[in-house]
């Protein structure tokens, strides 16, 4: 019998130039199995017709995608967009300053980083419960505001929009800001002073210099907070209740208590289209390879 | 800007200090910078001349003191306040901008006409002898490191600084192109009359550049004046020892004695007598010793030569010593030697060619160190 470890050596020693593809193999071979086989199988549920008890019988339909345009999916995936939109904003303009911070405070820079990534300690499910403490109507923020003789009646905070977004931003904000931190870490300070010394008042520094040089990493947060947003259901769930669904409910619905499961693939396959459209956008802004990354600005390489 | 009265110095540091938490980066720092001049801040790292730049620049604000520039107090401005520009170690070329927009950003950013900002960058780009047409749309990432030195230096220049800073701008350049820059930025100064701040902690670059050198110490200057002055007269073993190379004799004054052989030169030159472990040699007189004083004098490579034992020319200082070894360097032959008490000295004999006149020594051999007294420093404490 053939000794499969000498085998793969030959392998490579024949093809001297494919031992980098090799180091691809084990994690190609976990994608193929177990993400790109599902994925096809939804694929192939979301153009067959629906089984009588869940499921899918033979035959080929686009009627799931015709369904998907019906007015209350679209304002669903109206919602989504809407939602995961204000969530990326609202995490970008806490995450830009807070990054900048981190970044510049020398020595306690671990520190911080570490408390940013904190609420990654527990679970999200723990997290969202937390949030509804405090947000219900009995929660602490009512009681407080009625002890202070703020308001009379409680305020409707649970199961509104608002909530959603609060929760979609506490979940999502260290994506935020950990790439910002590595760009911004990342600034030659040299440059700022550079633009200061060359006249540039501190909006310009900003704008001309800091801002642009920072935008791969806000690329980057932007796609890792607006991408799950659009696919989350837990927070809308319990945050948002049965008024604020989100597509990710819908689809869950639909492979739960509806038994529809071509109907949820061709959902979920709508939210993978937003998905691709996101990251287009930002391939496009960023460059696909790593230039932007990549510029030199120290000493060069030689004459 | 209300203009400035001719004759102030360009730039002029009053008592300035500057602490970072309890350690002092520079202490009672006083100088003043001529017009026009080349002027070299000196010294190891850490010494202080990097925030004295920096202070000077307006990126930090002094504890204590007074910075002038052209006689008005700037330390409460900032950097683009002052009238000055400043070219970066690390050069700090804006990496997403073209070689173009780099030079124009100080422009740009007072609002001049793109048609001025157009003529201005140009002629910025070929003072620096780079060709606008060729390198005027580059991004910096494709230029080679004396390329973005150039660009550095054109986007400081194009604003018309009456004080340019320069922080160790050729310590990146290999050594060829290091030389050529030292020339050009010479030549630069001179051409256009700027006053030139140049911080370095390569003490040969300082040298060939400047007008005056300030040598830096644990946050102070330990010594100021021309290349000459430093080179020849280092008044404390530090700076001796930090520009250029020296030898240390430590001795104790015997006591004083008349030079005998220069009477044809109708002078009579004191000398102080020094004893040492290594032998016994002569300094010229200096006030402020007394018998029985311990005196360090520090004497150059170049100012030393050997002869053989029983060959030593009167009138001139002789200790014995043994060849250790010898490193050829090309323009001169350093030979290494121990004395009586076992310290090594280094004296550098021109190289008047080893294939055709080899030198005359080898290791082993024993052989006189000679000196004449006048060509030593005494140096201070």
């Amino acid at each position: 019998m053939m000794n499969p470890r000498r085998g793969i050596l030959r392998w490579i020693a024949r093809h001297p130039r494919s031992p980098g593809v090799l180091l691809l193999g084990p994690a190609g071979l976990w994608l193929a199995a177990f993400f790109l086989l599902p994925i096809l199988i939804l694929l192939a549920y979301s153009v067959m017709p629906r089984g009588a008890h869940g499921g899918v019988t033979p035959g080929f339909t686009l009627e799931h995608y015709r369904r998907f345009f019906d007015p209350l999916y679209l304002g669903i995936l109206r919602r989504t967009v809407w939602l995961s939109l204000l969530c990326t904003i609202a995490c970008l303009l806490l995450a830009y300053p807070t990054a900048y911070f981190i970044a510049r405070s020398g020595r306690r820079r671990n520190l911080l980083l570490f408390l940013a990534v904190l609420p990654f300690w527990t679970s999200s499910l723990v997290r969202t419960y937390a949030m509804i403490f405090l947000l219900r109507d009995s929660g602490l923020i009512n009681r407080l505001l009625l002890d202070a003789g703020l308001i009379e009646a409680p305020l409707r905070l649970l199961y509104t929009e608002g909530a959603v977004l609060v929760g979609l931003v506490y979940g999502a904000l260290p994506f935020m800001i950990l790439p910002i931190y590595a760009s911004i870490e990342k600034l030659d300070p040299a440059l700022l002073e550079a633009a200061e010394g060359l006249g540039a008042r501190s909006w310009a520094r900003f704008t001309q210099v800091m801002w642009p040089l920072t935008l791969p990493g806000v690329a980057a947060g932007c796609l890792l907070v607006f991408v799950p947003s659009l696919g989350s259901f837990v927070v809308p769930d319990l945050l948002g209740g049965a008024r604020q669904m989100m597509i990710g409910n819908l689809i869950q619905n639909q492979f739960g208590s509806a038994r529809n499961w071509p109907f949820g693939s061709a959902a979920a396959f709508a939210v993978m289209a937003l998905v691709m459209i996101a990251m287009l956008g930002v391939i496009r802004l960023n460059g696909l390879d790593d230039t932007g990354a990549e510029h030199g600005t120290g000493p060069g390489r030689g004459a | 800007m209300p203009a400035s009265v001719p004759d102030l110095p360009a730039v002029e540091f009053r008592g300035v200090a500057k602490r970072y938490g309890a350690t002092p980066a520079v202490r009672d720092l006083s100088f003043t910078v001529a017009r026009g001049e080349f002027f070299s801040l000196l010294g190891p790292s850490g010494c202080g001349k990097t925030t004295t730049l920096r202070l000077l620049a307006g990126f930090e604000t002094p504890d204590e003191g007074e910075i002038r520039l052209f006689g008005e107090i700037v330390n409460q401005r900032r950097p683009y306040e002052r009238d000055l520009a400043m070219v970066f170690q690390s050069y700090a070329l804006f990496p997403h901008l073209s070689v173009e927009r780099n030079v124009a950003f100080g422009l740009e950013q007072r609002k001049r006409p793109a048609a001025e900002i157009r003529d201005r960058v140009r002629a910025a780009l070929e003072l620096v002898r780079l060709d606008p047409g060729v390198y005027a749309t580059r991004q910096p990432s494709q230029l080679s490191g004396g390329q973005r030195q150039r660009v550095a230096l054109a986007r400081a220049l194009v604003l018309e600084p009456r004080v340019l800073l320069l922080d160790e701008p050729l310590g990146a350049l290999d050594l060829k192109l290091r030389k050529e820059m030292q020339v050009e930025l010479k030549a630069l100064n001179q051409q256009l009359g700027v006053t030139f701040i140049h911080v370095t902690h390569d003490q040969e670059e300082a040298l060939a550049m400047s007008d005056r050198i300030a040598v830096m110490d644990q946050a102070e200057i330990a010594q100021l004046g021309t290349p000459a002055e430093i080179y020849e007269n280092p008044r404390t073993a530090f700076v001796a020892d930090f520009i250029g190379e020296a030898n240390f004799l430590e001795g104790r004054a015997a006591g004083r004695t008349e030079r005998q052989d220069d009477k044809a030169a109708g002078r009579q030159e004191e000398r102080w007598e020094l004893e040492s472990a290594a032998g016994a040699f002569k300094i010229p007189a200096t006030t402020g010793i007394s018998v029985g004083d311990d005196v360090r004098i520090a004497i150059r490579p170049e100012w030393l030569d050997l002869c053989a034992p029983d060959d030593a020319p009167a009138g001139e200082n002789a200790v014995p010593a043994t060849v250790q070894g010898l490193a050829y360097l090309g323009e001169t032959i350093h030979v290494r030697v121990a004395l009586a008490n076992g310290q090594i000295m280094v004296i550098a004999l021109r190289n008047e060619g080893q294939l055709i006149k080899p030198l005359a020594w080898a290791r082993g051999d024993r052989c006189m160190v000679v000196w004449r007294p006048e060509d030593c420093q005494v140096l201070e404490g």
